[in-house]
């Protein structure tokens, strides 16, 4: 009972503090990012809340509780992505100017084709990631009511959608920056107390010999896929869509880079506490049906009683901040590339709004038609794609003037392609088993070089397709702002 | 050696001695042969801080599992009452992360702030 007023509070603070963004955005630009008037530690907080999402929340808990040790590389990953898009990415990229991906890559290669294939990978990845958070609060509105598995991804993507479309980023800023400290209270206080237990209990330990706790261990051919989660993580984050549209809401270049620093911290300090979960689940839970559960079995198993249940009803409200935040920040982004690039409505703000309801709408129904997989093992094939497609747009882009048009829609198409497709027969058919199994599970060790080899050759194979701006492109993307110096006329087509 | 007619001097040769400056911004701008020479000394000076970063990061993450594997008995290692991988992946590597980032911050603030200097003083 206290679980399901939990998951109201927390659905009616989404809205209302959502509504008070209402009355600050008026126009398209408002909508897209805030009118860049976000200060950097709601920034920080915002990226935060956004990328927390159901796979770190219940989802690294409950495959560290499956296979073990090799899954702390998880949140290693998630954090430590950060640590590569700081330094190769993030100053440059604030000051492209560009809102989105799709506008980076037309403001750096001066292509609109090389636009549209990152729009289409942009709503694959947004998809992709988008799947799992409705199927997993789908799971836990069961666990907690007992309504059928699709009525919690609809109250999910329900309230994303009018959450959005009421007040564009500028509420969804504040929106998220306030999940983000609730789910960090969420895990940390229930934590704290459960370890009081565990000391009570005598800290009781694991089996002697538990081969759980030793790396290299869980899964088939564990070193191959140990390296090609570090690919995936390390250089998918910064192709995600809706964090790097938190960038853009810096003032400059500067505090794009302090703002990573910020993120870097408070990730850290998240991510200290999922594998606590997933080492205490070993010690006392019994082999559960759903491993995803485990963060949301585990309060009341070590605290009996009220005080159990009021944790319980914590964590719930935690799992619930985490659908939403993430569920809204890809909604923004997903739309907005929808709204510009695929609709393209000569009324913007009601292009938006269109495609609000759409890149909503086909991801809840795919959360309902397809299997549940583990949901940070979906999440983790996004991370995949991300990585083989934007990661190398990205670093080439800001860092090699020879990178051409063909060239890139090449890698883009190569990379992005070859993983989306591992990551599709791997959703509709897997887990398959053998060298097969893990190569389309973990396909980043593979699709990433090839991408990276593909970008590279084709631009070289065509010189002449070097945009012709790009000297002015580079001087753009690497002079700090205090200089006066001449930076193009380019402006993203959303402002 | 030849004597050269003396000659009055009138007027100092204002237009050979002091050439009018011409800034630094402006080659950039213009896209001559200097400015693309400060420009690319940018772009080298950040983009050798950034590699040196990510060389630093794939020596230590590569090389875990890489540790792990070649000498087995660390897995079984136990630091302060816990197991070795799970004190470093689980624990050590947060801070470090962000104190990487802190320092990799410092230095391209430090790095741009002395390409400013370079264009806009003397």
């Amino acid at each position: 009972m206290s679980s399901l007023v939990a998951i109201v509070l927390v659905v009616l603070a989404a809205v209302l503090i959502g509504a008070f963004g209402v009355r600050v955005s008026r126009t398209t630009s408002d909508f897209y990012v805030a009118s860049r008037t976000v200060t950097p530690l709601w920034n920080a907080s915002a990226i935060g809340g956004e990328y927390l999402s159901a796979a770190s929340f219940l989802g690294i808990a409950g495959l560290i509780l499956t296979y073990g040790a090799d899954m702390l590389w998880l949140p290693v990953g998630w954090t430590g992505g950060y640590l590569v898009l700081l330094v190769l990415v993030s100053a440059p990229l604030r000051r492209s100017g560009a809102y989105t991906l799709p506008d980076f890559a037309e403001a750096r290669l001066e292509s609109m084709v090389v636009r549209r294939v990152s729009s289409v990978l942009v709503v694959l990845i947004g998809w992709l990631y988008l799947m799992p958070q409705f199927q997993s609060a789908g799971m836990v509105f069961r666990a907690i009511t007992g309504a059928p598995s699709w009525a919690g991804g609809l109250l999910v993507a329900g309230v994303v959608a009018v959450n959005v479309l009421s007040g564009g980023m500028k509420s969804i800023t504040f929106v998220q920056a306030f999940q983000y400290w609730l789910k960090l209270t969420a895990l940390a206080v229930p934590l704290v107390f459960m370890l009081l237990a565990w000391r009570a209990d005598g800290s009781p330990g694991l089996q002697p010999g538990d081969p759980w706790a030793l790396p290299l261990h869980g899964r088939e051919h564990p070193v191959y896929a140990t390296y090609s989660l570090i690919l995936a993580t390390f250089l998918g984050t910064m192709g995600l869509p809706h964090v790097l549209v938190r960038f853009y809401t810096n003032p400059d270049g500067r505090a794009a880079r302090r703002t990573t620093l910020v993120v870097l911290s408070l990730l850290g300090a998240f991510y200290l506490l999922p594998s606590i979960y997933g080492y205490l689940g070993r010690v006392y839970l019994p082999p559960l049906d759903g491993p995803d559960s485990v963060v949301l079995a585990l309060p009341g198993h070590l605290v009996g009683g009220v005080a159990g249940e009021l944790l319980t009803a914590l964590v719930t409200g935690g799992a619930f901040a985490a659908f939403l935040s993430t569920s809204s920040g890809l909604a923004v982004s997903v739309a907005g590339v929808l709204g510009q690039d695929i609709l393209r409505f000569t009324d913007g703000v009601r292009s938006f709004r269109v495609a609000t309801v759409i890149g909503v709408a086909v991801p809840f129904g795919l959360a309902v038609i397809a299997r549940a997989l583990p949901v940070a093992d979906v999440v983790g094939l996004a991370f995949a794609v991300a990585a083989s497609s934007f990661c190398p747009l990205l670093v080439l882009g800001i860092w090699w003037r020879r990178l051409t048009t063909s060239g890139a829609v090449a890698g883009l198409l190569a990379g992005g392609g070859l993983a989306a497709v591992a990551g599709l027969v791997t959703i509709v058919g897997g887990p398959h088993g053998g060298w097969a199994g893990a190569l389309l599970a973990q396909p980043a060790a593979w699709t990433v070089p090839i991408s990276f080899s593909v970008m590279v050759v084709v631009s070289l194979l065509t010189p002449a397709r070097v945009p012709p701006n790009v000297t002015r492109t580079m001087v753009r993307l690497h002079t700090p702002e205090t200089l006066d110096v001449d930076r193009g006329d380019w402006r993203p087509r959303s402002s | 050696m030849t004597k050269s007619r003396r000659e009055t001097v009138t007027s100092p040769r204002t237009s050979a001695a002091r050439r009018p400056r011409y800034p630094v911004t402006r080659e950039i701008d213009e896209q001559t042969r200097l400015g693309e020479v400060y420009m690319s000394s940018l772009i080298r000076t950040q983009l050798r801080l950034a590699l040196f970063v990510c060389t630093l990061l794939a020596c230590v993450i590569g090389g875990l599992p890489l540790l792990f594997l070649l000498v087995p008995s660390l897995r079984e290692v136990v630091v302060l009452g816990l197991p070795l991988p799970w004190l470093v992946l689980a624990g050590l590597i947060y801070p470090a992360f962000v104190i990487g980032a802190w320092l990799y911050v410092r230095a391209a603030e430090r790095n741009e702030r002395r390409f400013a200097e370079l264009v806009e003083g003397d």
